[in-house]
């Protein structure tokens, strides 16, 4: 084996481990905004990863490029589609709050409805 | 009557799709580059999005920092999120903080927003745009050095878009040192 195949090798490995552990974390973690971790941060370097070691192994530059492009598209998304699901979940009430040391957002949350109702 | 969509001002969305639609065709060929930038036109006429309003001044090492302390953290994180995943007993303790941002620029509470989502120990719930506030899942507490630390976390990650991307004006308002004394600081720690 070559010196780029163990290193596409080793992308490979450790993008799918970091993948499994999303998962494995989305599975064992307490409430939804935990589990929203375990989706954003492992899961966007494992597919990094995954992506580098596709990109070495293939080495031609037209998949590279496109290779770039789920890389990037990913990191705009993944926050965004995080961001979505954490805000659904806390306006139905899924989340734990007593998981929570503060929460500063249903305080402000209150207090804004207490502004609108008068009296 | 909408608002006509005046397309001189809108060149960076075009060529912005014009690259994606290169780099998706995969070869750079005179006929791609042409068709992309046809059909990003096309796209910003049919399709036309609200301005961001973006009238920032990009810093180069502001960005340069912006982009390697980011890569660092994503890493940082990842390793961070697999330990809790894979530990065995309690679950770390969790909070929502609010953060108030220094800035007031829709693009740079935006770019704060993501990142905080990528880095450790935070994704973002809620953002209320009018006050620039955050309101930041934080994922451990005593990780992050309290709720004081998860706080100055996130308002670290804003100077950095800040001195990134903002105008000098931006950065006055937000009342950070102007970028003139930053580099002067930085050569004065190197040659001490």
């Amino acid at each position: 084996m070559s010196v780029v195949e163990w290193v596409a090798s080793a992308c490979f490995l450790l993008g799918c481990a970091l993948t499994l552990v999303a998962a494995i974390g989305i599975l064992r973690f307490p409430d939804l905004l935990a589990r929203m971790h375990a989706g954003t941060k492992p899961q966007v370097l494992g597919l990094v990863l995954s992506m580098t070691g596709l990109g070495l192994s293939i080495g031609s530059s037209q998949v590279a490029w496109k290779l770039i492009l789920v890389i990037v598209f990913q990191f705009m998304t993944a926050p965004v589609s995080a961001h979505m699901v954490g805000r659904a979940g806390y306006r139905t009430g899924k989340v734990r709050e007593d998981l929570l040391e503060v929460d500063e957002l249903t305080e402000d949350l209150e207090r804004a409805k207490a502004d609108e109702t008068p009296g | 009557m909408a608002e006509r969509v005046r397309l001189w001002t809108r060149w960076p969305m075009i060529v912005w799709l014009a690259a994606t639609w290169v780099l998706l065709w995969g070869d750079l060929t005179l006929a791609n580059v042409l068709a992309g930038l046809v059909l990003g036109a096309l796209v910003m006429v049919l399709l036309p999005m609200p301005r961001v309003g973006f009238d920032g001044r990009p810093w180069l090492p502001g960005i340069v920092v912006l982009v390697v302390r980011f890569f660092v953290d994503v890493i940082m994180a990842s390793v961070q999120v697999a330990k809790k995943a894979l530990a065995f007993g309690q679950h770390p303790r969790a909070a929502v903080i609010r953060v108030r941002l220094r800035s007031h620029s829709d693009l740079l509470l935006t770019i704060t927003a993501q990142l905080c989502s990528l880095v450790p120990g935070s994704i973002i719930v809620e953002a209320h745009r009018l006050s620039g506030t955050l309101y930041v899942h934080v994922f451990d507490v005593d990780d992050a050095g309290g709720i004081d630390g998860a706080r100055a976390h996130a308002l670290e990650i804003e100077r950095r878009v800040i001195y990134a991307l903002a105008t000098d004006e931006e950065i006055a308002e937000a009342g950070l040192p102007p970028r003139r004394r930053l580099l002067r600081r930085r050569s004065q720690e190197v040659s001490a």
